[in-house]
């Protein structure tokens, strides 16, 4: 009797992994956005707006990334895509966890560095998204 | 994971900010060293650990006695002495701008670690020393129910009173203990927001005038501008009709205001801005010129622009007047009385300042009341220790110093809000005829 177990050669994103990665994306486009609109009119609600989105945007990326973290250990390949998937989440992360402490420095002292990290966190953000959704892992289903 | 990588990335800042050296350079006089402006990712704070004084006391200079003269306030901040000798402490606590960013959250909460939890009294308490033997056996609360009282002053028979929203004046009698009913308002204050809620009060010699110190509604705009509508200024009111005009502008947070003996100036204790740096920007005194432009937002200390202020204004730049004396950055200087004789001669030419103590700085600073001497009219030469010791070498923080009041009978009468406590200061001996002062 062959001992080997079952396969699911294909397990996608658990929906709830799914809504946290994704929710994660317009919250950080949102900061880029009232970044933008800050830097360009200097009117300090939006920069109110752009720090409160972007706690948002932690705390949903935040558990994605715990997510993502739970699905790589249990893989039985601990390389590629899911891995890939998880260090850029992580970089986002820690760039937009970098990015709050620059937005709470007072007024203007924040610029122009909360505006190219939320750049690049929103770059880094839609890039792990995709590519979390492209992610298929492999494993025994225990 | 996701924990410990908060640790990880809080301790990487920390240590950031950590770098910046703090030398401690004398930062007082006229011509203070201004190092460039820096802040790491997150801002320097060393919040006071409150602790009980015990037996232990603030120490004052040879031949100088401290003692507490009155004892479980409701956050005591300004006094006045009247002319029986009656001490009037004004109580309570103001402020409460809403938190509009996260960091307003988390800020509000670790702050609130250094103050008193006592709820803030909302009154006037009256203290009295009927037999002169320095001990104020005698205390009524004189007036409750007001909104944060902060400044006091008395122009003849009316005592007026600066809550954080409206200047109220009360009709007073030598010897009462009470008012005799509630204070008439004479004008309203901005209050909205009231980030600095506290509002000084002083009156001009002739009682015509009174002069209301109103601090800004943020740091350095991060409210907005809008916010700072009639805010970080000194305010001439008509006591009669309560008529207002900006007296002058650009001081960020004026929380002590005096009128110098003989001459009739008037002179302010002013707080300057934060996260700059732990030697920027000093907190000063200053004689305040009518129509005079000191800087906040726009500039620190004469004309160093503050970059963190959009829009720019290069004129108010240009125009920003530097202050008299430079008292050291974040010491946040609260209480402001000028000397008289009878504290003793070395203490007789100068101005007494209570310094509520930093919190913007790894290496705390303030946490006492200085003297500085001056001649001529001026401050001239370097602050002298007054009352200290209200941070102990343990680390433990036991009273923070808000107002200072000269009791023209020889007394300096100090406010503590975090120990709730009103301190009496006196030489041990009647002092000698003292040397008069060299101006007045």
């Amino acid at each position: 009797m062959a001992s080997t177990a079952y396969r699911y050669p294909e397990r996608p994103l658990h929906p709830f992994h799914a809504i946290l990665l994704a929710g994660a994306v317009p919250l950080f486009l949102g900061v880029l956005l009232c970044d933008l609109a800050y830097s360009s009119t200097y009117e300090i609600q939006w920069k109110n707006f752009s720090s409160w989105l972007l706690v948002g945007g932690l705390v949903f990326s935040g558990f994605a990334l715990l997510w993502a973290l739970i699905d790589l250990v249990r893989a039985d390949r601990r390389a590629g895509r899911p891995l890939f998937y998880f260090l850029l989440l992580l970089a986002a992360w820690i760039l937009g966890f970098v990015n709050a402490l620059v937005h709470a420095k007072d007024a203007w002292a924040s610029m122009p560095a909360a505006l190219v990290l939320a750049v690049i966190v929103a770059v880094l953000v839609i890039a792990a998204t995709s590519l979390g959704f492209s992610t298929r892992y492999e494993g025994e289903r225990k | 994971m996701r924990r410990s990588l908060l640790l990880a990335f809080a301790s990487l800042a920390v240590l950031a900010t950590a770098c910046g050296s703090e030398p401690d350079t004398p930062q007082y006089g006229p011509n203070p060293q201004l190092p460039d402006p820096q802040r790491g990712l997150l801002p320097s704070m060393v919040i006071a650990k409150p602790g009980e004084w015990g037996d232990l006391r603030p120490t004052v200079p040879q031949g100088y006695t401290i003692t507490p003269i009155a004892t479980d306030l409701k956050i005591p901040r300004q006094t006045i002495v009247l002319p029986n000798g009656d001490i009037l402490v004004a109580e309570g606590k103001g402020g409460g701008a809403p938190k509009l960013t996260p960091k307003d959250v988390i800020a509000g909460f670790i702050k609130a670690k250094g103050t008193s939890p006592v709820k803030g009294g909302n009154r006037l308490t009256l203290l009295r020393d009927a037999d002169g033997d320095g001990t104020y056996e005698g205390r009524t609360v004189f007036a409750e129910d007001l909104n944060a009282p902060y400044g006091l002053a008395l122009v003849g028979n009316a005592l007026y009173v600066a809550n954080q929203d409206a200047l109220v004046r009360f009709d007073y009698q030598v010897g009462q203990t009470r008012a005799s009913g509630p204070p008439v308002k004479v004008t309203d204050l901005p209050s909205e927001l009231n980030h600095h809620w506290t509002k000084a009060l002083t009156a001009s010699p002739d009682g015509r005038f009174l002069y209301v110190g109103i601090g800004s509604n943020s740091n350095i705009t991060e409210r907005g501008m809008t916010a700072e509508a009639d805010r970080a200024v000194v305010w001439q009111i008509d006591a009669q009709t309560g008529a207002h005009r900006p007296f002058a502008t650009g001081l960020r947070n004026p929380t002590a205001l005096a009128i110098q003996p003989g001459t009739g100036q008037l002179w302010a204790a002013v707080n300057e801005r934060d996260e700059i740096g732990p030697n920027l920007v000093p907190d000063y005194i200053t004689s305040v010129r009518e129509g005079g432009f000191y800087g906040w937002p726009y500039a620190y200390w004469g004309a160093n622009a503050d970059t963190r202020v959009r829009p720019e204004d290069p004129a108010k730049v240009a125009a920003s007047i530097r202050p008299d004396y430079a008292l050291g950055s974040h010491v946040a200087a609260l209480g402001l009385s000028f000397s008289t004789a009878t504290m003793g001669a070395q203490f007789a030419d100068g101005v007494f300042v209570g310094e509520h103590g930093s919190l913007n700085r790894s290496v705390p600073v303030g946490y006492k009341v200085i003297f500085v001497p001056f001649r001529g009219g001026r401050p001239a030469g370097p602050p002298v220790d007054f009352v200290t010791g209200f941070r102990g070498e343990d680390g433990k923080t036991r009273g923070r110093p808000v107002g200072v009041t000269v009791d023209p009978r020889g007394a300096l009468i100090v406010c503590d809000d975090l120990s709730n406590t009103v301190w009496r200061v006196t030489p041990v001996r009647a002092p000698a005829p003292a040397t008069p002062a060299t101006a007045g």
